[in-house]
């Protein structure tokens, strides 16, 4: 099953090279994998800790090198949120003028590269499996891109693939960390030498520094994060929806995945600097994108800014921090692949997205309007959405992390200024869905029409996943916690 | 039962053959005659499987010059899969060479230009198996002498007679360097032999400081043979004048054969620190030169010359931290990828040109073609699962277990510089459009060594342990 869903878009992409008809094979594909993937989540044995529907195949057998494919309540949660995302990005892409069959392969490749990456457990592939998307994106905003393409496109592949081979660098130490006899890429194999204390604390804490800063260029971290609002701003609307929405939680998911279990005290030693860095993104970037003047770099710098949050969970080293920044991520996905997706379409129309041409939209483009109104409430994080669930799990698992009651300490400070970044991002937001969608409609826009019923239906998919582990954020928990319950307490008393 | 000897004098009588065949039975079409060639060394390269390694030390008496261990089994394999590409490529540049010849008759030589790389892979295969100086001495020079005739092979075209001159008098005196080291070495240890300098090296007596300026000169030779910095000033003017399959074969079957001569010497010093900073330097000069030169770079034979600079930098990261596993497991990813691409470039540049512009619009033109010229670039540049990304993962695992903590930060941002100028050529073929609409023709058997290319590329990146299981000792 989880081989199915990793191969399914990789080879429907290889037959649409081949010629295959671009769009139906493609439907047909992501269909089949949201399909696989709640059948994954069905038949998912929840409050286990170890990975399900394990298969691997050996490749070579002196390096301990396998390709080995499970899922836990983790890599489940990132491969529903792929499937989803999937599914919308390939409904809104609709007809392409220029290589129509490319356009299609390459948002596959893309897909089947963040699945593989999130369901090996292997750490070859796991990295291998991410880079599978670096070629696309490159040729996604090249050839289909607009305005500043050929700028974005040379910045956002030049900026990933230096982050990837210090990702690279630090994952190989890792690897020679272990001693000779146990050495392996197997993920469980890490975690038990890690268990028995195998892993030097000064390896620990070089390794750390090189994951924060390798998956940090691949998630836009503070200061590593100016490829990414120019790349989304430049790429078609379907990819950005998969590269902001699913790519871009890969580094996440590996802080989560290795930085966690693996380095506890490489954690310890750069927690300082991490929350820092994250601050930086929540209120430096935060204030960047109240000024932004175009609707696209408005919400490329706020796919930045939330990653600020995601980060304060994970380096909270909490089991609330860390499930919150799960429910996060997840749900920041949904909601930024829904409002780059309306961006998309209203862009599709206007041929504009600065926000002082728009205005009064939501006059003649109603679902349009309501649809991102919806997606601008959750990025906000109002309660009732998944992304309320996310932050208030994070804000109390960092909260805690320290707590004394005389003084506040560096967590309790970057609480409180992370919920500074809630007032912020509801200042953007708030404005850009006003300058967009209310106020008087101006002449040249009397002619648009709304989405068309077809298109309705990945808007009502993106929503509904959203309200649904908006208001029963628990039955998304029980999936994830078991995951972190070995390595992380759930309370950390003074 | 086969011996190692045997497969080399099987190829210099296949030369012998051909050079004959062209100049007596004039009325034979010259096609004829390279698909003799390309089905002889075939069937040598299919022999060679059958010839059972012996280990270094069994070399003894007569010959104590020559060695069948595995090593140099697998590097025979390398030469003769180096020069049947290579003589496909020729068959589709057959034209061009017929060109350059307005005056001649019909025939242009071009049945020398089938039989010389024979001899140049006879030469490869026995540098693969020499360790004794004389030897390596004796087999470099057949490679050099026969690369002197096929680099100035098209004479008329002034860049190439240029390239031609260059070629001579620079390795002429590499040469020069080579035989003097040889000397130093001779008169240190009195030993011209590998394993006796080796134990000679041991006995306190020996002369050490002179044993090392004798080494240090043969690196030299060595370094111009490999392209690594500073010997690396002929590289661009040559590979673009040569003709372009023999510019393939330079930067593939030369440099992999001065790399195994590399490893094979620098084995009885590896005791010597100095020589490890040196070869550091040296890698670190060699990296960032390629690297930053290729760059600006907008003819593509020029940016592939640079670019193999670049590749003899990644190499030597591997010849520095001794690992030679991963040398060879690079080698053998650069030959798939570096092949790939002079098989399109060739096709190419006889409708448009060589220069990266002349690739514009190539995805709409011939999707055959830009696919494979795309996964060439993408494993040059080093992205996973193709055969360039496992070599640079065994290069930087092998640094990082040596903590060269300075090969491995240059080694990361010239990384970055490669993705930047490999994926010019990805730009020219998708994003740019061109006038020229026609469609590029491309003959079955070149198809053919193109796709098996694609899918070698593709298989060593996701299963390497074939190549691995055949270096185990």
């Amino acid at each position: 099953m989880v081989l199915f869903i990793i191969f399914c878009p990789i080879v429907a992409a290889i037959l649409i090279m081949a010629g295959a008809p671009a769009r139906k094979t493609a439907l047909v594909a992501s269909g089949l994998m949201f399909a696989t993937s709640l059948f994954l989540l069905a038949s998912f044995q929840r409050g286990q800790r170890d990975f399900q529907h394990v298969t691997s195949f050996t490749i070579s057998p002196e390096w301990h090198l396998s390709f080995t494919t499970g899922l836990d309540g983790l890599s489940l949660a990132m491969v529903l949120l792929a499937a989803i995302v999937t599914l919308a990005a390939v409904w809104f892409a609709g007809r392409i003028d220029k290589y129509e069959n490319a356009f299609y392969a390459c948002l596959l490749f893309i897909s089947g590269g963040a699945i593989g990456a999130f369901a090996s457990i292997d750490l070859f592939f796991f990295y291998a499996f991410h880079e599978l998307a670096l070629i696309p994106t490159f040729l996604l905003i090249g050839i289909w891109g607009r305005e500043n393409r050929v700028a974005a496109a040379w910045k956002i592949t030049i900026y990933l693939a230096i982050g990837s081979f210090i990702l690279l660098i630090g994952l190989i130490l890792l690897y020679q960390s272990v001693p000779l006899t146990s050495r392996s890429f197997d993920i469980r194999a890490l975690q038990a030498a890690a268990a028995g204390g195998q892993i030097s604390a000064d390896a620990q804490r070089h390794i750390y520094l090189l994951l924060i800063i390798g998956f940090g260029i691949l998630i836009s971290l503070f200061p590593f994060h100016t490829w990414a609002p120019e790349a989304y701003a430049s790429a078609p609307a379907p990819a950005t929806m998969l590269h902001a929405g699913v790519l871009k939680k890969f580094g996440l998911y590996g802080l989560l995945r290795l930085a966690i279990p693996l380095l506890p005290e490489g954690a310890r030693q750069w927690t300082g600097l991490l929350v820092v860095l994250l601050l930086g993104n929540i209120i430096y970037v935060g204030l960047v994108t109240i000024a932004q003047k175009r609707l696209d770099w408005m919400l490329g710098y706020s796919s930045v800014m939330h990653m600020g949050y995601i980060f304060l969970g994970i380096a909270s080293a909490s089991i609330l921090g860390a499930t919150g920044a799960v429910v996060l991520m997840f749900a920041h996905g949904l909601s930024i692949a829904l409002l780059f997706a309306i961006a998309g379409e209203v862009r599709k129309r206007t041929d504009t997205l600065i926000l002082d041409e728009l205005g009064g939209l939501g006059k003649v483009m109603p679902f349009a309007g309501l649809a991102f109104g919806l997606g601008a409430f959750a990025a906000i994080g109002l309660p009732g959405f998944a992304n309320f669930a996310g932050e208030i799990l994070i804000f109390f698992g960092a909260f805690q992390n320290g707590w004394e009651m005389e003084r506040f300490h560096i967590f309790q400070i970057a609480t409180v200024l992370g919920l500074w970044g809630v007032v912020i991002s509801a200042v953007y937001m708030l404005r850009a869905y006003r300058k967009t969608f209310m106020g008087t409609l101006g002449n040249r826009w009397k002619e648009l029409v709304d989405l068309r019923p077809a298109l309705r239906v990945p808007v009502t998919l993106l929503v509904g996943a959203l309200l649904c582990y908006g208001f029963f954020p628990q039955s998304f928990v029980r999936i994830v916690v078991p995951a972190f319950r070995t390595y992380l307490t759930a309370n950390k008393q003074p | 039962m086969i011996t190692a000897p045997e497969l080399e004098i099987a190829v210099l009588v296949l030369g012998m053959v051909i050079l004959m065949l062209e100049a007596f039975a004039t009325e034979i079409d010259e096609r004829f005659l390279a698909f003799a060639a390309i089905t002889g060394l075939a069937a040598v390269l299919v022999a060679s499987f059958f010839v059972v390694p012996s280990g270094l030390d069994q070399a003894t008496g007569f010959w104590s010059f020559y060695t069948a261990d595995r090593l140099s089994i697998f590097f025979k394999q390398f030469a003769l899969l180096t020069t049947i590409l290579v003589l496909i490529m020729m068959i589709d540049y057959a034209p061009v060479v017929r060109r350059s010849f307005p005056d001649s008759k019909a025939q242009a030589g071009l049945g020398e230009f089938f039989a010389v790389p024979i001899f140049t892979c006879a030469g490869l295969m026995y540098m693969a198996s020499a360790i004794d100086f004389v030897f390596i001495f004796v087999s470099l020079e057949l490679v050099t002498i026969s690369f002197y005739v096929l680099v100035s092979f098209t004479r008329r075209n002034p860049a190439t007679l240029e390239a031609g001159v260059k070629y001579l008098v620079l390795s002429a005196l590499s040469t020069a360097f080579f035989v003097y080291g040889i000397t130093w070495l001779f008169g240190a240890t009195g030993q011209t032999n590998l394993q006796r300098i080796t134990v000679a090296l041991t006995n306190p007596s020996t002369e050490h400081g002179a044993a090392l300026f004798g080494m240090a000169l043969v690196l030299v030779a060595l370094g111009f043979k490999i392209a690594a910095v500073p010997f690396q000033i002929w590289v661009p003017d040559v590979y673009q004048g040569a003709p372009t399959p023999v510019t393939a074969y330079l930067s593939v079957g030369s440099k992999a054969a001065g790399f195994v001569v590399l490893l094979r010497v620098l084995r009885p010093f590896l005791m010597l620190p100095q020589m490890q900073r040196l070869i550091v330097l040296v890698a670190l000069l060699t990296l960032i030169y390629g690297n930053l030169a290729a760059l600006p770079q907008g003819n593509l034979k020029r940016l592939l010359a640079y670019s193999s600079i670049a590749h003899a930098g990644y190499l030597l990261i591997g010849v520095a931290c001794f690992d030679g596993t991963a040398v060879v497991f690079y080698l053998v990813a650069y030959l798939l990828m570096t092949l790939l691409s002079f098989a399109v470039l060739v096709i190419v540049s006889q409708q448009t040109g060589d220069r990266i512009s002349d690739f514009d619009g190539l995805g709409n033109r011939s999707p055959f073609l830009a696919f494979a010229m795309l996964i060439s670039m993408v494993s040059l540049a080093g992205v996973p699962f193709t055969a360039g990304f496992l070599g640079k993962f065994f290069i930087f695992y092998a640094a990082i277990a040596q903590r060269q903590i300075a090969l491995i930060v240059v080694g990361v941002i010239t990384v970055g510089c490669g993705f930047y100028y490999y994926l010019k050529v990805v730009r020219a073929m998708y994003w740019q459009s061109t006038a020229k609409i026609d469609k590029i023709p491309v003959n079955g058997l070149s198809r053919l060594a193109i796709s098996a290319l694609i899918v070698a590329t593709i298989w060593l990146g996701i299963y390497p342990q074939p190549i691995l299981d055949a270096l185990k000792r």
